[in-house]
């Protein structure tokens, strides 16, 4: 910088013409910081006035009752304890379900895929599903396990959340994977350990930390998803945990009642937008925390 | 890595069994081989399910389901040209202020913030990346929409809406939901994602080569603009049609601020409706083996090879990189 101001300086000295371009390029300088700040101020701006909506209307329809009523007909006081209590339930066996199989999937393209086509063609097409639009997954879902059964059901719901979750899981496992020093895997194998336990309690045990971030990640990116819950689990306005129903969840009770014509059908929507956003920037928090400035490095 | 100790430990506890070792490998190798495939084959099973369920619609409208602005379930004629324009309109939009957006963040955050300052923004850039679709939804059509109602859209048609041709695109009743909406709301929501991949291509910028632009007097802002900016073109171009991959498919979001009407027209005021919003809207009234799920399958359909090589092309230029 101190060359900058040097020979800026110098150059204003001389002769006029220069000076004039000095200027501007202060002035262009000037202009794109500002800029720069002023876009990063909008972004941030976007972010509070989104957090401080969802408390200032979300709050005031937070009661013990809220979580312990169900959903009811507008004007008789109803919570939100079956959309909870459905989210939660889809959320968990679709990593439960998402979770392995990402898992070994990122496990193969680390260990055993590298160098074979098919790995390059699994990792293309993982990266693909990460970003691909979630309703098209709720549509693909409906056509093979809701359409040929006649129903909509929670585990419909909980398979097109599991199909969210496995490309994220794929994708923090190969990365934390290779992060894993290869000696460690000659140390194991020279100990003569087969190459499933070098695999499995070797390196991903020394990259659970990593792994464990991007299950969470995956968490707290399928609890808020709503399109392919709309053609898989649909909602259910009444108790229901048998997972061969139509399950509530919600997302899609925010949908629901955001919508409505009724004032506290629409306090609920806000009330449950609170508890989902809450839920998912914390978990977010945790994860990065838990990362422990891996960005740092 | 703390957990070197843990792993090490691990191994020598573990290297007794030499029996069945081979077998192991082998199933192991199998399973983890089969998880990848079945990735694989999710991506196939996704795209032959909505061809096999669109072909129907495809085969009564032919290559006019593209052409055909019509959507009436009364007559069972349906077309994808209004939704095609809806979504290609506000992710236009998206992009348009979202990239120069992106840009500014990253910028801010790689150059100009001091440490103490970028680290928790960049933190909060990342959160607003993590709010579910539906929450933007809410927010865009409680808080945005009644903005662009009152004051945005009618400050809009009184200047530029009187100007000659543009003027066409800032005109018709300020509503307050519509394209323009949707298309902001979108680049709110892209945003984080563009500038996120931005962030990362700077970073990994040698550092020597913006030294030695500051070394011969550059100004913060033409190392920006004449080595930081050409050197990560190809990579900041994959992370814009990354976000422009995330801004086609967007369902939720879009769905509470477009409007939700089926035409196409100059006006960016006027509402309109994109693949994902209609698909979301029509599925519940639409019964199985109808002619109208199939349409809504073949837009699926349309919606997949769109964003499908959108993110292709997003893969490739950011795998130039050369990691």
């Amino acid at each position: 910088m101190s060359a900058t101001t040097t020979r800026l300086g110098a150059a204003s000295r001389h002769v006029a013409p220069e000076a004039g371009r000095a200027r501007r390029r202060r002035f262009a300088n000037l202009a794109a910081t500002v800029l720069c700040a002023v876009a990063t101020a909008i972004l941030l701006a976007a972010l509070v006035s989104i957090l401080v909506t969802l408390v200032s209307r979300g709050l005031g329809g937070l009661h013990l009752s809220t979580f312990t009523r169900m959903t009811s007909p507008p004007g008789s006081g109803g919570g939100l304890l079956n959309p909870i209590v459905g989210s939660i339930i889809q959320t968990v066996l679709a990593v439960l379900v998402g979770a392995p199989v990402g898992l070994l999937a990122g496990v193969f393209l680390a260990e055993f895929g590298t160098g074979s086509w098919v790995a390059d063609v699994v990792r293309f097409v993982s990266d693909m599903l990460l970003s691909a639009p979630s309703i098209l997954v709720g549509l693909f879902v409906y056509l093979i396990l809701v359409g040929p059964v006649g129903h909509f059901s929670g585990f419909a719901g909980a398979m097109s959340l599991a199909i969210l979750v496995i490309p994220i899981v794929v994708r923090t496992t190969e990365d934390m994977l290779r992060l894993v020093p290869t000696s460690m895997r000659e140390a194991a194998a020279a100990l003569g350990a087969p190459r499933w336990k070098v695999v499995m309690l070797i390196c991903v045990r020394a990259a659970r930390k990593g792994i464990a971030t991007g299950i969470l990640l995956a968490v707290a990116r399928v609890s808020g998803e709503t399109a392919p819950l709309l053609f898989t689990s649909l909602g259910n306005l009444s108790w229901s945990v048998n997972l061969n129903a139509p399950m509530s969840s919600l997302p899609v009770t925010i949908y629901q009642y955001a919508g409505s014509a009724y004032d506290d059908w629409v306090q609920l929507a806000w009330t449950a937008a609170l508890l989902i956003t809450a839920g998912v920037l914390i978990i977010n928090i945790i994860a990065r925390l838990g990362l422990g400035g891996r960005d740092s490095t | 890595m703390d957990a070197t100790p843990a792993g090490g430990r691990a191994g020598t506890r573990k290297v007794d069994t030499g029996l069945g070792g081979k077998l192991g490998d082998q199933l192991f190798a199998g399973i983890a081989w089969a998880a990848g495939i079945v990735v694989l084959l999710l991506i196939v099973g996704i795209i032959l399910v909505m061809l096999v369920g669109g072909s129907h619609a495809l085969q009564v409208f032919g290559v006019g389901f593209l052409t055909h602005a019509v959507w009436n379930p009364v007559v069972d004629h349906y077309g994808a040209a209004a939704p095609v324009f809806g979504t290609l309109v506000t992710s236009f939009i998206g992009l348009l202020v979202a990239v120069p957006l992106a840009f500014g963040v990253a910028f801010f955050l790689t150059e100009m913030a001091p440490g103490w300052l970028s680290q928790p923004v960049g933190t909060a850039v990342e959160l607003l990346a993590a709010v579910p679709s539906i929450i933007f939804g809410m927010w865009g059509f409680f808080v945005i929409v009644p903005v662009m109602a009152q004051d945005v859209q009618p400050a809009l048609i009184d200047t530029i809406g009187h100007a000659p041709i543009i003027g066409r695109l800032f005109s018709g009743a300020p509503f307050g939901t519509g394209l323009l909406t949707g298309g902001l709301i979108l680049a709110v929501m892209i945003t984080p994602f563009i500038a996120a991949v931005m962030r990362d291509v700077f970073n990994s910028m040698p550092a020597v080569l913006k030294e030695s632009a500051y070394g011969l007097g550059s100004t913060r802002w033409e190392v920006m603009r004449k080595v930081v900016m050409p050197w990560s073109r190809v990579a900041v171009s994959g992370g814009i049609m990354l976000g422009l991959g995330r801004a086609l498919g967007e369902t939720m979001a879009i769905t509470f601020v477009i409007g939700n009407s089926n035409r196409i027209g100059a006006s960016l005021f006027a509402p309109g409706n994109t693949i994902a919003s209609l698909i979301a809207l029509e599925f519940p009234e639409s019964p199985a083996g109808s002619l109208k799920l199939s349409a809504l399958l073949a837009l699926g359909l349309i919606l997949m090879v769109i964003s499908f090589i959108t993110l292709a092309c997003s893969r490739l230029l950011l795998r130039q990189r050369g990691n």
